[in-house]
Parts: C-alpha cells; sequence; structure tokens
C-alpha cells in the first residue's frame, strides 16, 4: 500500500479502485462533487462528513424558511433516499483535527476516518470586526442552518432590529425581519446601497425599493459598538456618528471569508482561503479544495481569487469531479454570470459589470418610468464589445448572453436582438422599443428590431414563434 | 392584518355560522297536496297511502322527516321487491323533492332575507377580507408565513375545513334532503334562471361560482403584477360565471339539455350515456351541435390545443374544476405532495381512471347500438361504479374536500381521465415547455413547493433542463416563484425541446451531463 502510494506523487490523485473519497462539508460543492463523482466512478468509496446538517439543504434558501415560504424540507434538493440509492455515505458530524500524514480525520463524535482522497469543502463563515459587544445574545451572522435557529430564537420578541452590512445577506436579513412585522433600520457603509459592485444608478434603485417596504435604510453610517441590557443581550446600538438606536436584534453581515480554522496551522497552504491550483488541487497530494474556501493561486482571467457564490461552488465541484475520475482539465469558467433578489426585484448579471469603469469602456443604461426596472450594457466604445450587461426586474436569457459574450458580441447586435435577450414571462410588458429609442437618441444611431410581419404574428399568436 | 380585514373576516364567519345553522331551523310537514306537487301521478297514488301516517305530522328537523320518509317510502318498495312485483317498485328518488316541499316556517319565509345574511353577507365578507389585501405594499409575491398558518399548512383550522368540506360533499352527492333549506334560499335565483326550482347542483353551481369569482379577486390582488396569472384567473372566472353556470341554466330555460359547452369527454364522463345522447339528438339543431362540438372537442380540439399550448389551455385557463383549484384552492397549492413516489402512484391512477373511463364508454356505445342486449346490466354497473368512485367520491369528495389536506389539484392529479389524455398528448406531441434559464438556479426549492402538481420542479431546472411533464397545468406558478428568474412557460419548436442530456450553462471546463 505504502509503495503504491509513494508511486502515485506527483501524480494527480490516487486511482485505485477501492479508493476511499472523504470530502468535508455537504454544501453545494461538496455535493456536486460527490454526485458527478459517483456518476463517472462507480467503484470508489465515497463518504460525505458535514457537521451542520445530515443530509444537503440550500443555504440560499434560509430567509425563505424564517419567512415561512417554506419549511427546512423544502429546502432539501434530493430526497433522503437518494444517497443510500447513489451508494454516498453520510456522516453528520464536526471533523476535528484532520492527521494530513496518516491520512485520517478525527471526528467530534466518532471513531477515526481513514482517507485516500479528501476534498475540503468547508465554506464560508460570516465577517466579525471586533466591535465591542459582537458577543452579546442577540447579535449574529447569517451563514448556517444553526444561525437560522438562533435568530428565529432571538426575534421571538423583538420591537426593532438592525442590520449592519449592505450585501447581498444584509438585504436578505432585512427581508426575513421585515416578514415578521419587526421594524427595521439598515446601516450601509456606502453612500449608496452595495455601490462597492452597482453602478450608481443601480444602486439608488435598489434603495429607492429598500425606502418603499419602509425600511429605515441609513447610508454612509457606520456601526461603533453594541450595547448591553446587563444580562448579556444587545438592547442598542450606536453609530459612529454617536447615535443609539435601541434594538433587541442586531445583524451583522459584513461579508464572509473562507472558513479554514480546520486547517490553520498545519502543512496545507492557506492564505485567505486554501490555495489551489488550476486542477482544486492543494499542496498536498491527495487533498482538494473546492467552493467557497478555496482561494486560486491565480485566477482564471477576469476572476476573483475567492469566489463565494452558489454557482461557483457547484461548477467547481463538477470540474474536480471530473478530475478525480479523468485526466485533469484546468477549471475554466464561461463568462461570469450572477442573480439575487431585493425585495421584490430580480437582479440578473452576465459578464462583467463594475460599479466604475474607464474609457474605452463606456455605459449605456435605460430605466423604465417606474423606476423599477433598468437595463445596463458596459461595452468598449471603440469596438462596441459588449463586456457586461446587467438588468433589474427583467429577467434576460442565460444562453443568449453566455454564447454572445463569448462570442464577442457588440452592443448594437445586442440591441438589435433585444426579442432574444428576454426571458420575461409570457404577456409581460416588453419594453424592447423604449430600449431601442433611447439607445438610438444616446448613439445616434437608426438600430430596428427585425419587423414583425403579420403573417408571422399570426403564427406567433398559434405558439409558433416564442419571442416578441 | 389591517383592522378592515378582520372584520371581514369576522362577517364572513358570521354569515358561514347562520348559514350552517340554517340546516337546523324550520320544521318540516309533508301534506297531500305538497306530496302531489312532488311525485308523478303514479307515484302520487301509492305514496299517499304508503305515506299516510306522516302527512300532517311535523317534524323538527330535516334529518327526523327524512328517516321517516326512507322508513315509510322503503318499506314499501321492499314489500314489492319480496313478492317480486318489479314494476311496481318506485324508482324515482322523492326523498329530496318531498323534505324540500315539507320545509316550512323560519326559513322558508324569509328567504330573501337569509340569502342575504348567509351568501350575501358572506360573500360582501369575503370580499372586505381581501380587497385591502396588500394595499400600500409594493407588488411580489406573497407567501410570508404560509408555513405557520394553522389553515395554510394543515393545523387544526386546515383539518377542520377539511372536515367540513368533506361533510358538505357527502351531503351533496348522498343526502341531499339535509340540506333542502339551503336550497330554499337560491330558488328565486333558479326561477330568473332556469324557471323552475333549486335543485342540490343549482346550489351547488351558485356557490361554486360565488367561490371562483371571489377568490378570483384574492388572485388579482396577489398577483397584481402578474399578467400571466391576472389573464389566467380572469379566463377561468369568465368560463366558470358563462360557460358552466350561466350559459347551461338559460338552456334549461329555453326547454333544452342542461350543457355546458367547454366540458368534455372524459372528464363529462356522461357525454356518452344514452340518456345524454337522446336529449341531444331529440333537441333540435342546438342539441345536434352540442353532440357535433363535444365530439369535435375531443377529436379535435384536445390534441390540436395541446400540441400548440400545452394541457394549460384547457386546465388552468379554462376548466371548472381546475377554477376551483387556482382560485378558491391557491392558498393550498403548496400541500401536494412532491416525491418520487407519489409521482409514481400518479401515473398509475390517473391512467387507470382514464383506462377505466374509455372502458367504460367502449360499453356503453356498443350497447347503445346493440339495443343494450349485449351487457346491458354490465354497463350500468359499470355507470354506477364509475359515478360512485370517480365521479363523486372522487371528483368531488376528495377532489374539493382534500384542498387543506392534500393540495389544490388531487383530483386533477390524481383522478381526472381528461387530464390524463391532455398529459399524453404534451408529454409526447406539444410545442410547450418549461424552459430553464441556462445555470442560474440556486436549488431553492419555492418552484417545487408552490407547484400544485406535485413536479420536482427544481429536480430540473438545477441540471439545466427543460420541464416536460404530463400533469404540468402551465399554471406559471413556479416561474412566478422563482427569485432567480430561471423558468420560462413557453411554446415553441419540437427540436431540443426534450433535452435528455442536460449542459448546465457556465462551465467550460468540462460538458457537464447531469
Ligand atoms: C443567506 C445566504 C444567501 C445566499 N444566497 C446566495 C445566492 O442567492 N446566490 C449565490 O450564488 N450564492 C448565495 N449564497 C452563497 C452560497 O450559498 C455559498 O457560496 C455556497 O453555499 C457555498 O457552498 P460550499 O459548498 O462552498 O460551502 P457550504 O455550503 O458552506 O458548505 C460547507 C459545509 O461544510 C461544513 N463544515 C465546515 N467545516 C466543517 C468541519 N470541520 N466538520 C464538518 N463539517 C464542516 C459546514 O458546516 C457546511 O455545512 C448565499 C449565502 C448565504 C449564507
Ligand atoms: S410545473 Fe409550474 S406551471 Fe407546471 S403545474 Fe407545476 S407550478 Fe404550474
Ligand atoms: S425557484 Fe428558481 S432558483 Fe429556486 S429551485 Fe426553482 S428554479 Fe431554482
Amino acid at each position: 500500500m505504502k509503495m503504491k502510494e509513494e508511486k502515485l506523487i506527483g501524480e494527480f490523485c490516487i486511482r485505485s479502485k477501492a479508493r476511499h473519497v472523504v470530502i468535508i462539508g455537504n454544501g453545494i460543492a461538496g455535493i456536486t462533487c460527490a454526485r458527478h463523482l459517483r456518476k463517472r466512478d462507480s467503484s470508489s468509496r465515497i463518504t460525505i462528513v458535514s457537521g451542520e446538517t445530515e443530509h444537503f439543504f440550500s443555504r440560499t434558501a434560509l430567509m425563505y424558511i424564517y419567512m415561512g415560504h417554506m419549511k427546512y424540507a423544502h429546502t432539501k434538493p434530493y430526497e433522503d433516499w437518494f444517497w443510500e440509492k447513489n451508494r454516498l455515505s453520510l456522516l453528520h458530524d464536526w471533523v476535528t483535527l484532520i492527521d494530513f500524514e496518516k491520512k485520517e480525520l478525527q471526528l467530534k463524535g466518532q471513531e477515526l476516518l481513514k482517507y485516500d482522497i479528501l476534498v475540503l469543502a468547508l465554506g464560508s463563515k460570516p465577517n466579525l470586526f471586533g466591535w465591542p459587544g459582537q458577543e452579546l445574545k442577540g447579535v449574529q451572522g447569517l451563514y448556517s442552518y444553526q444561525d437560522l435557529q438562533n435568530m428565529e430564537a432571538s426575534t421571538t420578541a423583538c420591537e426593532r432590529a438592525v442590520v449592519v452590512g449592505g450585501g447581498l445577506i444584509g438585504i436578505e436579513m432585512a427581508e426575513m425581519l421585515l416578514s415578521r412585522h419587526i421594524p427595521v433600520t439598515f446601516l450601509v457603509r456606502e453612500q449608496e446601497f452595495w455601490d462597492n459592485v452597482l453602478p450608481v444608478e443601480e444602486a439608488q434603485l435598489v434603495g429607492r425599493h429598500i425606502r418603499e417596504h419602509h425600511i429605515d435604510l441609513r447610508l454612509g453610517e457606520e456601526l461603533d459598538k453594541i450595547q448591553d441590557d446587563g444580562n448579556g443581550n444587545v438592547n442598542a446600538i450606536v453609530t459612529k456618528a454617536g447615535e443609539e438606536i435601541p434594538c433587541q436584534f442586531v445583524g451583522l453581515t459584513v461579508g464572509v471569508s473562507p472558513n479554514i480554522s480546520l486547517v490553520r496551522d498545519t502543512q496545507l497552504e492557506i492564505n485567505k482561503g486554501i490555495l489551489v491550483n488550476e486542477h482544486f488541487a492543494t499542496n498536498i497530494p491527495n487533498v482538494f479544495a473546492i467552493g467557497d474556501c478555496a482561494e486560486y493561486r491565480t485566477p482564471p482571467p477576469l476572476r476573483r481569487s475567492i469566489e463565494q457564490v452558489w454557482y461557483t461552488g457547484r461548477m467547481h465541484g463538477e470540474t474536480l469531479a471530473h478530475n478525480l475520475a479523468h485526466e485533469p482539465v484546468p477549471y475554466q469558467p464561461g463568462p461570469w454570470f450572477n442573480s439575487a433578489k431585493f425585495l421584490d426585484i430580480e437582479y440578473q448579471t452576465y459578464g462583467l459589470v463594475t460599479n466604475k469603469w474607464e474609457e474605452p469602456l463606456i455605459s449605456f443604461y435605460w430605466e423604465h418610468p417606474d423606476g423599477k426596472k433598468c437595463l445596463r450594457l458596459l461595452f468598449d466604445k471603440n469596438t462596441r464589445q459588449v463586456q457586461g450587461v446587467n438588468a433589474f426586474g427583467i429577467r434576460l436569457r442565460h444562453d443568449f448572453f453566455d454564447k454572445a459574450l463569448q462570442n464577442n458580441i457588440t452592443v448594437e447586435q445586442v440591441m438589435e436582438q433585444l426579442h432574444k435577450t428576454n426571458f420575461d414571462p409570457e404577456f409581460y410588458d416588453r419594453h424592447y422599443e423604449e430600449i431601442l429609442q433611447a439607445f438610438n437618441a444616446k448613439f445616434g444611431t437608426s438600430l430596428r428590431l427585425p419587423v414583425k410581419s403579420k403573417k408571422k404574428s399570426l403564427l406567433a399568436l398559434l405558439g409558433f414563434k416564442t419571442h416578441r | 392584518m389591517k383592522l378592515i380585514q378582520k372584520i371581514g373576516l369576522g362577517v364572513f364567519l358570521v354569515a358561514l355560522f347562520i348559514f350552517n345553522s340554517l340546516l337546523f331551523m324550520g320544521s318540516y310537514q309533508l301534506t297531500e297536496q305538497k306530496l302531489k306537487q312532488v311525485t308523478s301521478e303514479q307515484s302520487f297514488g301509492i305514496l299517499k297511502q304508503e305515506l299516510q301516517p306522516m302527512l300532517g305530522k311535523t317534524y323538527s328537523s330535516s334529518f327526523s322527516f327524512a328517516s321517516a320518509f326512507n322508513k315509510y317510502f322503503n318499506a314499501y318498495n321492499t314489500r314489492q321487491q319480496e313478492n317480486e312485483q318489479w314494476d311496481r317498485v318506485i324508482w324515482d328518488d322523492y326523498k329530496f323533492a318531498a323534505t324540500k316541499a315539507a320545509s316550512e316556517g323560519f326559513v322558508k319565509n324569509n328567504r330573501l332575507l337569509l340569502l342575504l345574511l348567509t351568501i350575501g353577507l358572506g360573500t360582501f365578507g369575503a370580499l372586505m377580507h381581501i380587497l385591502p389585501k396588500y394595499r400600500n405594499e409594493p407588488a411580489g409575491i406573497k407567501h410570508n408565513g404560509v408555513m405557520f398558518s394553522s389553515n395554510k399548512s394543515r393545523g387544526i383550522i386546515g383539518i377542520t375545513l377539511g372536515v367540513y368540506l368533506i361533510g358538505i360533499y357527502v351531503m351533496l352527492y348522498w343526502f341531499p334532503e339535509y340540506m333542502v333549506n339551503w336550497t330554499l334560499l337560491v330558488d328565486p335565483l333558479s326561477r330568473m334562471l332556469t324557471g323552475g326550482p333549486a335543485s342540490q347542483w343549482f346550489l351547488y353551481g351558485t356557490i361554486y361560482t360565488l367561490a371562483i369569482l371571489v377568490m378570483g379577486v384574492r388572485m388579482f390582488r396577489k398577483y397584481r403584477d402578474n399578467k400571466y396569472q391576472l389573464l389566467r384567473t380572469s379566463s377561468v372566472m369568465f368560463f366558470q360565471l358563462s360557460f358552466a353556470f350561466l350559459i347551461p341554466e338559460i338552456l334549461v330555460l329555453l326547454n333544452k339539455p342542461w350543457h355546458d359547452f367547454k366540458n368534455i369527454w372524459p372528464l363529462d364522463y356522461t357525454f356518452f350515456f344514452d340518456y345524454r345522447v337522446d336529449s341531444m339528438l331529440s333537441s333540435g339543431s342546438i342539441g345536434l351541435f352540442m353532440f357535433m362540438w363535444g365530439i369535435l372537442l375531443i377529436i379535435l380540439g384536445v390534441p390540436l390545443l395541446t400540441y400548440f399550448y400545452g394541457k394549460r389551455w384547457y386546465c388552468s385557463w379554462v376548466c371548472g374544476c381546475g377554477g376551483l383549484a387556482e382560485t378558491a384552492g391557491d392558498p393550498y397549492r403548496h400541500l401536494s405532495d412532491k416525491s418520487l413516489k407519489a409521482w409514481s402512484i400518479e401515473r398509475w391512477m390517473v391512467h387507470s381512471v382514464l383506462v377505466f373511463a374509455v372502458v367504460m364508454t367502449g360499453f356503453t356505445i356498443a350497447n347503445y347500438f346493440t339495443g343494450f342486449e349485449l351487457l346491458g346490466q354490465w354497463t350500468n354497473n359499470l355507470h354506477e361504479w364509475y359515478g360512485f368512485l370517480i365521479g363523486a367520491a372522487f371528483a368531488g369528495v376528495v377532489g374539493v374536500g382534500f384542498y387543506p389536506l392534500m393540495g389544490n389539484r388531487v383530483w386533477c392529479r390524481f383522478g381526472c381521465p381528461l387530464a390524463a389524455y391532455l398529459g399524453i398528448v404534451q408529454r409526447f406531441k406539444s410545442r410547450f415547455r418549461i424552459t430553464t434559464n441556462g445555470g442560474q438556479c440556486i436549488s431553492c426549492g419555492n418552484c417545487s413547493t408552490y407547484c400544485e402538481m406535485g413536479i420536482d420542479v427544481r429536480w430540473y431546472a438545477q441540471r439545466g433542463q427543460n420541464i416536460v411533464r404530463a400533469s404540468c397545468v402551465g399554471c406559471g406558478v413556479c416561474a412566478s416563484v422563482c427569485p432567480r428568474g430561471v423558468l420560462k412557460l413557453e411554446n415553441g419548436p419540437e427540436q431540443g425541446r426534450i433535452t435528455d442530456i442536460p449542459v448546465l450553462t457556465g462551465n467550460e471546463s468540462v460538458k457537464v451531463f447531469s
């Protein structure tokens, strides 16, 4: 056994038939890796160890449990029989120590677990910036199922809540509290909501909508300290400007960082996250890292070194599963995409739209008069090539932009095919004409949508044409 | 909840209370004269004798009256049967008519007032509760607290309501004589529309239609920014009010057979029964039209429209069962079972019902042409069993009574033979599909949770696969509740509709075959 293993050093991973692949973390990254590995390799033993919940659930749906849209059971993407049927062993336990030499894991409640191949899919944890009082009861972030349970317990008798940090989880937390009729004060350090990511118009659009929901949005304000009621519970916060806001719950949502305390001070090379190459291999043979906890030594073009979204976790899992079963291929994501929902307004983005840009990049922005829908395209002034698109209140077709961005589509080409970009439900108002007119007015062009002939609209009525 | 909404709910509950208490009000007295009005001449002669002990006697409830009536009536029939005097047995059912005629006193004398205090006030209260809903709130998906609601999440209220509805349906199908007081209320409306007194079915139709209209208004509030839902709801409201309620009753007024032009065999399972065919064919050109139209719908309408639009054109735009499910049933849509097991039970059940309906109809037609020589008794048995098991128990008692227990489409999913037929077309030859938007799904589960047909939409969405399922009624709610804009109902070319080997958009490293 030892000999064989040594021979394999330098190769990508152990390829023996009965190898034991252990995955720590049953989030989207770990689970996707396990599922795809099982599809490609029927002989390996696969074990998934995770401490948070017994079964895989959708972290992105945590808010809906609190809001009463769903129960926990609804957020499990696979039925409970699925795991056994696919011979994926689940271990509901916390890993407390990894011995990379002996290749074994110490578990909190069970016996040692030996592995041949280890996949670390540990996820993230909420950031805390050492505020005085951050350890008080009723002060928390929102990441895990336990966080949700705590939030449930802490908000049963809450008269006002404060959410600190204007990101995607912050707005979700505000919406959650609102659903329980708890007044919310929302402290955002930036001058506009999420304007470190969104261009100012979009940031303002979201800001207006937040206020429309009677959330007390405080832009440009920061948390200074959290005060206690004498019994270890929060009873107020104080802002940097010195204002005291009484509250019984504080949500701290100032970003997340890789959850790597388990592997700190080991032979594993880490920076902010676990350092991996383009195949998700760490510095230790047969140990891999994927999902939120992984940090690329060299990020793929136009990507950050740590990507903490659902889709990237999934793609990491897909790619690593392939690599463990076949000749390794480098991780090569297509054009960036993401989506979110700000209260009632959906947001989708494809390609790269930064909050600020410089020539030769220029932007085209259209906003509906109701102030709840908009479309932005960022493109190169000279080549006209589109770099990215933002849409609020309008659904766009992923496949269209995935291909278009890879084929260096020009902004004019997008404009002339607006009807192909749309993914809104049937009968919704389409705004192609308005958008096109705005574009023509701004850039002096005379672009037009393809003419809709009588015959064609009759066919469309019969369902023969899907678009427009 | 705003104060006015609470008052509305209170008013509705008061009306419901009065409505239910009517069943226990008034007294029941049958006289010779009344008996004469409701029986045929021949039966009157007999019943006058047989019912002598109860004539003129006052009963304090419909229950005691009906049991006395049954006692004497059945005693007579049993005697004849024992003596094998088959031609003297009274086959007509006079229970309902006699009880109704016998009802006296408070309810009978205050019909208009009580109509206002029950159905009128109930509608008013319900609207008062519904109309202010979501006022001053930005439009959006409104499912806050659904899982905490006792009514919507199989709590005490939900279960009570389910039991109540089941009780009502049992009464409606098998003991209508207990609800004569309710039918008295709608007599004036019935006389206006059909020229005759109200049967239990007229009462049922009235309340059913009202439920669709009032709860349709609720849908308008709930989905006020969603044109697909608004149009679809308007459509079912329109078809229920006109095609299912007004037109058939007006036909009766004109001495034509009661006919719902949008009901299609095999949902309309009596369509080929001899009495229906005879009555259509003996009603002149309009009757002939009914017959031809019905057949046209079966052989052309269903396949063609389903080819172009999917089964939704019927199930969630036209059908009456669907209409109630999509309006009154909307608060319960998430109670459908999404498990793989439920899906396999569904396929077995719904297709068995279809086979049952087809076989029964086959026998019926064969018999029609052979003058009931062949298997006549058999066919009658089949009719009876189908009517009892499928028509009443399944479509009615379970179909609606189980809304708060198993969701609003139990019948449509497990029992409706027309849905099975439409579904086969939709699955194998249609342009309809729900397109999945590339790789945007976050597996949150809202779509699956709120799919009333129990389709695990997420299973498809998260692997980038289009949803092509026989049972999908195209209600569009999955697409409405999806927070990431992943789902779109659309009609398009058949090519690429079914993606057996889906590829998730976004990862260029490997072609991912989910
Ligand atoms: C509230 C919220 C909303 C979000 N919404 C979106 C969204 O809309 N779109 C989007 O793209 N992304 C969203 N995200 C981000 C997204 O959920 C994450 O990027 C993704 O879930 C990360 O997946 P993962 O598999 O890397 O890690 P995780 O899902 O975090 O899984 C890691 C698992 O490993 C377990 N674990 C860690 N250490 C140990 C140990 N020592 N022993 C045992 N088990 C251990 C953890 O308990 C956890 O269960 C959201 C995140 C949150 C918190
Ligand atoms: S899949 Fe969607 S459209 Fe079809 S029945 Fe379910 S919720 Fe309605
Ligand atoms: S609702 Fe949308 S994002 Fe959520 S699981 Fe369904 S398709 Fe995916």
